[in-house]
């Protein structure tokens, strides 16, 4: 049970549903946009979240949208992670989502709410970062396509009143070499250590990390220091550390030695898998 | 558009185990509390009320659900399937046979994972039975023989498809 009540609204369109979180700002309400909502529940049970209005997305057109328009993929924001998961459709998104939480929690928890949630590991934007996709998002001003590299910043920067419609991948980058490792200290679907996904395109290996800090992660200059082909494998992980943003978490899940520790090996591991060329 | 205000109950129809429930809501109850609280179907039962256990589940259009997780407004025009509902069922009746279950609090959400299963793929492989079992927690760690009861099931459901080929 939930410690308080909220109105519940299922708009049928984009604009419906921006106007109605207008319309109940105005009435001086705490509108929330809703996908999935595991994690409204959750955290509202523990009064960490508030809202006196739910907006369910999941009536928009848009915002199911799953399939390819020109030489694009178009991923709707309300798209639950196990339609992902089984269509394939970008098997580097299939391969990281699915394994975010478990199976039965997969059907509820969305692409959208994964990558907009409170919860710092948000795996599911590291593919997209990786694929220099864009986001689709609307709000008061209108709708804006934006690169998600330039408005993912530890989180995705949206206005009062946006709210994340799709994600769009160009084709090229669905079928480029990739590998995607999650690490638990324990358990099969318990929260991870570190997750980091990876993706090879014209010979350059590009790293998005989860769980190595409070927030998922593409850094460029970690990359240039991880496809230094004059150094070893172990030269290139260990000055790629240099440019990690910091702090590196240190939790109940693993202490920041611990993490760097297995870093080290997956990094390893992927350059090894991935086809990193290593100098002999 | 649908809407639904705080301030007043709302009546909502619900198709459970095949029968129609009608009844009275606020547009914050938790799927769970009205299953268990409002219709007296208690076979889902709460446990971590945090979507880890598993202990919930329930079936929804055939995919299993953490009715934890779930508001019961979005829940309507779905079809729902309790553990009540699955009275004298194979999947049952082969936890029974093969004692899985200690404590017996996770059964009811380890059953309906498993029936959830078996109605996607008749034949799942062991990658998949493990991935789909791991959704549900068991403290008594009677994993083993959950384990065996949906293989006899498995079993069962490929001797009688032969039988009927």
């Amino acid at each position: 049970m939930l410690p308080y009540n909220f109105d519940y609204y299922k708009p049928q369109s984009i604009k419906e549903a921006i106007e109605l979180y207008q319309l109940l700002k105005l009435q001086e309400k705490k509108p929330m946009y809703y996908g999935g909502g595991t994690e409204v529940l959750t955290l509202g049970r523990l009064n960490f979240i508030y809202t006196d209005a739910i907006i369910d997305l999941k009536g928009i057109p848009e915002c199911n949208a799953f399939g390819f328009k020109h030489q694009e993929l178009i991923i709707g924001s309300t798209l639950s992670l196990r339609a992902i998961e089984e269509n394939r459709l970008f098997p580097l998104l299939a391969d990281t989502s699915k394994e975010v939480a478990d199976y039965t929690s997969r059907n509820k928890i969305t692409i959208g709410g994964n990558i907009c949630g409170q919860i710092f590991y948000r795996e599911s934007v590291l593919p997209f970062l990786l694929s220099d996709s864009t986001v689709i998002i609307a709000g008061p001003k209108g709708t804006r396509k934006e690169f998600i590299n330039e408005v993912f910043h530890k989180e995705l920067r949206l206005d009062e009143g946006e709210f994340l419609v799709q994600i769009v991948t160009e084709k090229d980058y669905l079928k480029a070499k990739h590998i995607s490792v999650k690490k638990r200290q324990q358990w099969k679907t318990g929260y991870p250590l570190l997750t980091v996904a990876s993706l090879k395109k014209e010979g350059f290996i590009r790293f998005a990390f989860s769980g190595v800090c409070p927030y998922p992660f593409r850094s460029i200059q970690m990359e240039n220091k991880l496809n230094d082909k004059s150094l070893s494998f172990k030269d290139r992980i260990l000055t790629s550390f240099e440019f990690l943003p910091t702090p590196v978490l240190n939790d109940i899940e693993g202490s920041n030695e611990y993490r760097l520790f297995v870093l080290e090996n997956t990094l390893s591991y992927i350059l090894s898998y991935i086809g990193g060329e290593e100098h002999e | 558009m649908n809407s639904h205000s705080a301030d007043r109950k709302i009546t909502i129809q619900l198709e459970i185990n095949k029968e129609r429930y009608e009844r009275d809501i606020l547009a914050s109850d938790i799927l769970l509390d009205v299953l268990r609280d409002k219709i007296g179907l208690t076979g889902a039962k709460p446990g971590c009320l945090n979507g880890d256990c598993g202990a919930c589940t329930v079936i929804m259009n055939k995919q299993p659900m953490k009715s934890c997780l779930m508001l019961a407004i979005e829940a309507i025009d779905s079809e729902i399937l309790t553990i009540e509902g699955l009275k004298n069922t194979p999947i049952q009746r082969a936890f029974v046979e093969h004692f899985a279950f200690q404590c017996g609090y996770c059964t009811s959400g380890f059953i309906m994972i498993c029936q959830a299963l078996l109605l996607n793929d008749r034949n799942p492989s062991p990658e998949k039975i493990e991935t789909w079992l791991s959704s549900n927690i068991c403290r008594c760690t009677g994993y083993k023989e959950i384990e065996k009861a949906i293989y006899s099931v498995i079993e069962l459901l490929n001797i009688k498809n032969q039988t009927n080929q």
